[in-house]
């Protein structure tokens, strides 16, 4: 389902359950888009405020990612770092329809800009 | 045997020997909870004042009942749940008559007889026959096949039914009723529940909570049927299902009836005592016969009666304190429930039902399937019901007990103690500390604090040591945390820091030996599985401890685990090395180091292919391809095991290389053919997982060019046979091999190499070398496990070779025919031309 304000990034159990899946940009950027234990769809830009790290190649914990190069925990709903680390990574709206990921429109050209 | 009067009887010991004992002669009919713990109690006091005579129905020793639904569910076993075994009865001089029942009371000449017609004489006689389940009188409730749920014999036939599969039927959607049916479903029966109410716990929850409790059941598989009433249980010969009256009929090869409960008092009003619903009893516990008294779920006090075991503990202070002359007297209690199935937190107490002055302040966290309500009138708490989060069940439950005024933290209160005691702020010591001395701690075991606090200060400093002291925190561990901080407030600056092992991580309270122990004891066969039974704080654990589980789980289970992939490292995802930029560097297993023209030229192609930008030789002796995109990983799998390679296990917890030198087929030094023997230790330990990395190396002589003696596993060879070195680290801490012994043979050296491998696997901590794991241990006492025990070094090796049959498979081979594509490839891409295009796959 393809709206002025949704992009459709397809079905939403082509993303494992405590995993992610990643949708390439113009530009090199990627959008991960990670699934939790519960259901829930988060989508963060991928790369850890920390070193770039690619965040859909953690483990998802929670409403957390570990990120893959040094174990910094980054919270999804926020892109927030969290504990003593300090830094955040741009999320971009999500939601699913009928089985369908969606990313916001608006956010995700902002991130390929 | 008849009955033949007081002479006889005085005679006749339980045993038959004839006695002199001069002291008082306490009877107790029923080997329960009830029955037992008074006698503790009155041990306690008296430990000699008193011969004791124990008459139970069952033929056990003393076991915790409320624990009977881990034992159904496979979470504990008989001898687990055990309170009092043989020696217990045997130190203290009791006289354990079991699987005899008392059948009547001669109360004018004091005197008992049982079923197979023993008579006891008592001084004092104590009735603690608890309760029996109600059967609800309809058509079939006598097939067999339809049980209920109150004893070990009950849990035997569910078990069996169980093994048999099929559909079973739990009568009663009350707490017991719905143990039950976790435990049957645990166990792979499809499970429905019958509840005549709207709601289930209907006298515990209210409706929120009940739907809440509702829908986490049916999430888990099991069919919950409300406002159902039976008709009849169905069946020719043995019961086949139940109808329900408005016609529906469910199959079952098992029925279990948990309607309910009523006090046993049979034996009581046949012998003339006082009772009204239960045994009528005073506030010490003395029946309308003052030489007979009662206790548990048998008695009626004051008006009430019990069906939770909390009253028993204050009943039976009473009543030891009213045998040993200083009575104190029992004024009745509040109780409150804990549902007691894993992973669903319930807790009740009090009145909920609200009512004029009653206000309720209720807090909904849906996201994490929470519900908290509080129920106020004049200023006090007088009842609670909290699902999903329940950890402070036991300060509302206290407040409600004190009748303490809540108005100063009204605002708060729903928030929980340490928010409301200490605005949002609160030191959790300090609010453990606040707790009244007989605030229950473990419900298992009906340890209160004050308990607690003592135990701790006659010496037991460790949690270990208040585990086998007092019991408490000893049976299902939720209340480790709490004990902890008694710990740590009660001993202060002596307390020798939370526990000398740390927990596995922040989400348990629970050391990795701990929980290794639980999982191979208790049968724990998946994470959410170890998650749950071990009280885990998180959902889902986190970065530390799931790895650590995964790993727990393949080596407790092998051939048998399901390896889960979201529960590994980045790098034993991919089965290739993370690199700063997010590309992978990937490194094919060359045997012992050694190579071939057709290798090299398959690895020099992959990396004109992808463009790889560097090649390294590694400190193992191979070849690392750096710069590889994790989309092109499976195609460049592919094509170095057409060459004939696979994974190199360069990025995992796992066997890495084996080094060699050359040996005695070139070196002019060389005493063994230590290439060869490295290829073979390196053929039998690839593919395996282990708690760290493990590298091993062969050296052709004492001049150790493969440098064997800074490795996991070193061998150096010498020209009488093979030192084998283990415990050496080259990393941050530089660790020189101790020596474990030598051995003769290639034979050997590789029976000994796959021993060693496997006590690490077993007794290491996750991300423990093992270097540290040696220094920790001990090398002697390794020593002793691989050297000096034959029998037992055998038996790691073959556990060793066995689990090996299930890990020699190349992860690479399976990734290149297109297994796992998803963690590969992105979901889709927006190309720049179209940018508002998609091209999902």
């Amino acid at each position: 389902m393809m709206t002025a304000d949704w992009l459709d990034v397809g079905r939403i159990d082509e993303i494992p359950v405590r995993g992610a899946r990643t949708v390439q940009m113009p530009g090199g950027e990627e959008i991960a888009i990670f699934r939790t234990g519960d259901n829930r769809l988060f989508a963060l830009v991928n790369r850890c405020p920390h070193k770039a790290g690619p965040l859909s190649q953690g483990i998802v914990h929670g409403h957390s990612v570990a990120c893959p190069l040094h174990n910094w925990s980054i919270a999804l709903a926020t892109g927030e770092a969290q504990g003593e680390d300090k830094g955040c990574t741009p999320t971009v709206p999500v939601r699913v329809d009928a089985g369908r990921v969606l990313l916001c429109r608006a956010t995700t050209l902002k991130v390929a800009a | 045997m008849d009955f033949q009067g007081f002479d006889k009887a005085e005679e006749l010991a339980p045993d038959g020997a004839i006695t002199a004992d001069p002291r008082p002669h306490l009877v107790v009919v029923g080997n329960g909870m009830a029955g037992c713990r008074a006698v503790e109690e009155l041990l306690a006091r008296d430990p000699a004042g008193w011969r004791i005579t124990i008459f139970g129905a069952e033929p056990h020793v003393n076991y915790n009942r409320i624990m009977l639904s881990p034992v159904l569910a496979g979470e504990k076993r008989f001898e687990d749940i055990i309170i009092n075994g043989p020696a217990w009865y045997a130190d203290n001089g009791i006289d354990l008559i079991a699987g005899d029942p008392v059948v009547a009371i001669d109360r004018a000449e004091r005197i008992v007889r049982s079923r197979s017609g023993r008579a006891v004489r008592y001084d004092r006689l104590l009735i603690a026959t608890g309760s029996d389940p109600f059967i609800i009188p309809v058509p079939g409730k006598d097939l067999p096949g339809v049980i209920s749920f109150r004893d070990m014999q009950d849990v035997e036939t569910m078990l069996a039914a169980a093994d048999a599969g099929g559909d079973a039927v739990v009568i009663g959607g009350g707490l017991l009723g719905l143990e039950a049916a976790h435990g049957l479903s645990l166990r792979g029966m499809k499970v429905t529940v019958i509840h005549l109410m709207p709601t289930l716990m209907e006298r515990q929850l209210d409706e929120a909570a009940g739907w809440l409790l509702k829908a986490a059941l049916e999430a888990r598989g099991q069919t919950i049927l409300t406002g159902a009433d039976t008709a009849e249980i169905y069946g020719e010969g043995k019961v086949e299902g139940v109808r329900l009256k408005d016609g529906r009929a469910i199959p079952a090869s098992l029925v279990v009836m948990a309607v309910g409960i009523r006090p046993a008092v049979g034996l009581a009003r046949a012998a003339g005592l006082a009772v009204g619903r239960g045994i009528q009893v005073d506030d010490h516990m003395v029946t309308s016969d003052p030489a007979i008294l009662a206790v548990g779920e048998c008695v009626e006090h004051d008006g009430q009666v019990y069906g939770l075991v909390a009253p028993l503990w204050e009943m039976c202070r009473a009543l030891a304190d009213g045998l040993t002359g200083r009575p104190t007297g029992y004024r009745g209690s509040f109780t409150s429930t804990k549902l007691k199935v894993s992973g669903i937190d319930v807790f009740s107490a009090g009145d909920f039902a609200g009512g004029a002055h009653a206000e309720d302040i209720v807090l909904r966290d849906a996201s994490r399937g929470v519900y908290k309500r509080v129920v106020v009138a004049d200023d006090k708490v007088i009842g609670a019901v909290l699902y999903g989060d329940t950890s402070d069940g036991s300060w509302y439950f206290d407040l409600m007990r004190k009748g303490e005024d809540i108005s100063s933290f009204r605002d708060m209160l729903i928030f929980g103690q340490a928010f409301a005691s200490g605005g949002g702020q609160a030191d959790p010591k300090a609010a453990v500390a606040a707790l009244s001395d007989d605030a229950e701690i473990c419900d298992c075991n009906g340890v209160a604090k004050g308990k607690i606090v003592a135990t701790i200060k006659a010496g037991a400093c460790t949690l270990d040591a208040v585990r086998a002291t007092c019991k408490a925190s000893a049976s299902c561990g939720s209340c480790t945390g709490l004990v902890e901080t008694l710990l740590a407030v009660t001993l202060g600056d002596d307390y020798s820091g939370e526990r000398t092992e740390r927990t596995l991580c922040k989400c348990t309270s629970f050391t990795h030996d701990e929980v290794r122990r639980a999982i191979v004891e208790r049968g724990f066969r998946e994470i959410p599985q170890v998650m749950q039974e071990l009280s885990w704080s998180t959902p889902d654990g986190c970065s530390s401890c799931r790895p650590a589980l995964n790993y727990y789980l393949l080596c407790a289970w092998p051939g048998d685990y399901r390896d889960d992939q979201h529960s590994r490292f980045v790098n034993e995802r991919m089965h290739a090395n993370i690199q700063k930029d997010g590309t992978y560097s990937v490194v094919p297993r060359m045997w012992g180091g050694i190579t071939t023209p057709k290798e090299l030229r398959a690895i020099a192609d992959v990396v004109e292919k992808y463009n790889a930008p560097m090649v390294k030789v590694t400190g193992g002796q191979r070849l690392d391809i750096f710069g590889i995109r994790k989309e092109d990983l499976p195609a460049v799998w592919a094509d170095l095991n057409a060459a004939g390679m696979v994974s190199g296990h360069a990025y995992g917890k796992a066997l890495r290389t084996v080094k060699t030198c050359v040996g005695s087929e070139w070196c002019r030094f060389g005493t063994q053919d230590s290439t060869g023997l490295g290829v073979q230790v390196e053929r039998m330990t690839w593919g395996s997982w282990m708690p760290h990395k493990f590298k091993i190396a062969v050296s052709g002589c004492p001049r150790n060019c493969a440098e064997a003696t800074i490795k996991d596993f070193g061998i150096v060879c010498v020209d009488s046979g093979y030192e084998l070195h283990v415990g050496g680290n080259g990393g941050i801490k530089v660790r020189a091999t101790d020596l474990l012994c030598k051995v003769a043979t290639e034979q050997q050296a590789l029976d000994y190499c796959a021993a060693f491998i496997q006590l690490y696997r077993e007794e290491a901590r996750y991300l423990e070398r093992t270097a540290p794991w040696i220094e920790r241990v001990g090398i002697d006492y390794v020593r002793a496990r691989i050297v000096d025990d034959d029998v037992g070094r055998e038996a790691l090796t073959g556990r060793f070779l066995f689990s090996q049959s299930f890990s020699q498979d190349d992860p690479w081979a399976a990734r290149a025919a297109g297994a796992e594509r998803e963690l590969h490839a992105p979901i889709g891409a927006f190309r720049p031309a179209a940018p508002l295009a998609i091209a999902a796959e």
